[in-house]
């Protein structure tokens, strides 16, 4: 894939679009986009696994377990995918 | 002739309600086959029939409510029938519904798992159309279909098959519900089937009850409410309310209710396990960075969607534990420890509206970690999309909770009757570990065991804990 082919606003579409099939009660528009993602939307290990697979067939990136940890909030998450798509 | 019960599914249930039939007068059936789904408090569920033999009658209609132990149907066996399945509410009664479940799941099991993709439902059925098309849905699309009006025939499917997945019906209805506020004449009013059936009963004309569920679904309280309002204020002030906005959901009055029914139903089981069970506690802490560093080892290999989650590394490691104490794998029943010989681990799983379920993973002992995790996926995925099957509800021999996830660092837990035995694991932390006199930094998890002190004592506790840890030291798990 071509660099900067997907905007980060493209990007923070895809990661509610894979969050609302999670968390569908989850309201986007109130998220702090610097706090803890997990806590904020109780996502537990497995719906944290299922996300990554569902970004992962979206944006083909594949994110190794090791970094789970740089990914706490939407803005961790949106740098870290930015970086890589 | 046999007859086919209201299964209990639960030591607190003592009603449940027919959601709907899978066969008719005249189907062959055979052992393990899903024939009806009941809706409980903790959901709807697929019913197993435990015989072969032919449906002879169907006694009760979908959308009825009947006492656990009540005849649904009537099967004639093909050959000497066992006797019909016990059906008090009763322990022990309840046991042997246990047993012939557990028995009759062994065959389903031996069949290899298909992991599913991730967010489809756990089953699809298949159902013939009106016009003769076979359609496959999903339970869950079924369910949220009736829910919504929707007709399903007129649906194009983009699951597995074409099959309808819970996402095309709600595509659907939003299509269709375009103008959410008009009820105009001849338009589909959404309305769940208990509902309608209350609104008949009541003589309520669903056109004029406004819908408090998802998308202006009616539910069995909002046609309560205007029954209760036309008998205490007169008809003329029952009028349809301006209704907030689509995208403005209120809570589904729905789901209120099915809240309170599973808290009712986690409230009776939790009290008659405190007021029946006198728990003793043990606790260990145990370094898991041995098998955590082979687990990431593997999982790098892996694509992202067969990577292995750390639980499933405990549980292999509680259903293995279990072979070298099977005293904590029993019920308590007759005033007498009974042993199991399969290992069905119950798993609790949260549900997001609050609540929990513990189906059981059967045959945890025989499954390695890919079935595990495939087994695991399937359960959580099909707990809270619906689609349980009876058996996962009630034949768990042993319950784990594992709260590490949000950081709870030991779990004190609360015995599931008959059960004799609950495995609570914390957070895995890094944590100061000493051994052979050298201190280092290990990932440690605390797991705790809650044992019921009437069917073993603490020497066969302390010996779980320590298989536990030695099978959690063990990186050919």
């Amino acid at each position: 894939m071509s660099v900067n082919t997907i905007s980060d606003e493209q990007i923070k579409a895809t990661i509610f679009d894979v969050l609302g099939g999670i968390a569908p009660e989850a309201d986007f528009d109130a998220l702090d986009p610097n706090e803890d993602l997990r806590a904020t939307l109780d996502i537990d290990s497995f719906d944290f696994l299922n996300f990554l697979i569902g970004l992962n067939e979206v944006l083909g990136v594949e994110i190794p377990e090791a970094d789970y940890g740089q990914l706490v909030s939407l803005n961790d998450l949106v740098n870290y995918l930015s970086a890589r798509v | 002739m046999a007859e086919f019960c209201m299964p209990s599914l639960g030591a607190d249930m003592e009603a449940g309600t027919v959601y709907d039939w899978r066969v008719q007068p005249g189907d062959p059936v055979k052992r393990g086959d899903v024939i009806a789904s009941v809706e409980t408090d903790k959901g709807v569920i697929d019913v197993e029939i435990f015989e072969d033999g032919v449906v002879e009658q169907i006694l009760v209609e979908a959308g009825t409510s009947v006492p656990v132990g009540a005849v649904l149907a009537l099967i004639s066996g093909e050959e000497e029938a066992p006797a019909p399945l016990p059906s008090r509410t009763q322990d022990q009664a309840q046991g042997r519904l246990v047993a012939a479940m557990a028995e009759a799941v062994v065959a389903e099991e031996v069949r290899p798992l298909e992991p599913r993709p991730p967010g489809l439902p756990g089953r699809i059925e298949v159902a013939p159309t009106h016009n003769g098309r076979r359609l496959k849905v999903s339970p869950a699309a079924r369910k949220r279909a009736a829910e919504l009006g929707v007709d399903l025939s007129a649906i194009r499917g983009t699951g597995p098959g074409e099959a309808v997945t819970l996402e095309d019906v709600e595509r659907a209805a939003a299509t269709a519900a375009k103008p959410v506020h008009a009820k105009a004449e001849g338009q589909h009013i959404r309305v769940s089937p208990v509902a309608r059936r209350v609104a008949e009963e009541m003589g309520i004309d669903l056109g004029a009850v406004e819908g408090t569920g998802p998308r202006g679904a009616i539910s069995r309280a909002d046609v309560q409410r205007v029954a209760a309002g036309r008998s205490a204020i007169g008809e003329k002030e029952v009028k349809a309310a301006p209704e907030a906005p689509a995208s403005v959901q209120p809570p589904s009055r729905t789901q209120v209710d099915f809240q309170a029914g599973m808290r009712r139903a986690i409230a009776a089981a939790m009290s008659r396990s405190n007021r029946d069970i006198p728990h003793y506690y043990l606790e260990t802490h145990i370094d898991m960075s041995h098998v955590l560093k082979w687990l990431e080892a593997e999982n790098l290999k892996r694509p992202i969607k067969d990577r292995i989650l750390p639980a499933v590394l405990l549980i292999k490691a509680v259903a293995r534990a279990l072979g070298d104490v099977p005293e904590l794998n029993a019920y308590w029943l007759d005033d007498q420890l009974q042993i199991q010989e399969a290992i069905h681990i119950g798993f609790a799983i949260a549900l997001r509206q609050g609540g929990l379920v513990t189906p059981a993973i059967h045959h945890a002992d025989l499954k390695g970690l890919d079935e595990l995790m495939a087994a695991l996926r399937d359960l959580i995925t099909r707990t809270r999309s619906g689609g349980l099957r009876s058996s996962e509800l009630t034949d768990a021999t042993i319950t784990v909770t594992n709260l590490g996830d949000i950081g709870v660092e030991k779990v004190y837990g609360v015995i599931y009757p008959p059960q004799v035995a609950l495995v609570g694991f914390g957070k895995v932390r890094e944590q100061v570990w000493v051994e052979n006199s050298m201190m280092g930094i290990r990932p440690v998890v605390t797991a705790t065991l809650a044992g019921d002190h009437r069917a073993t004592d603490g020497r066969r506790g302390g010996q779980f804990l320590d298989a536990l840890n030695k099978y959690l030291q063990d990186v050919t798990l």
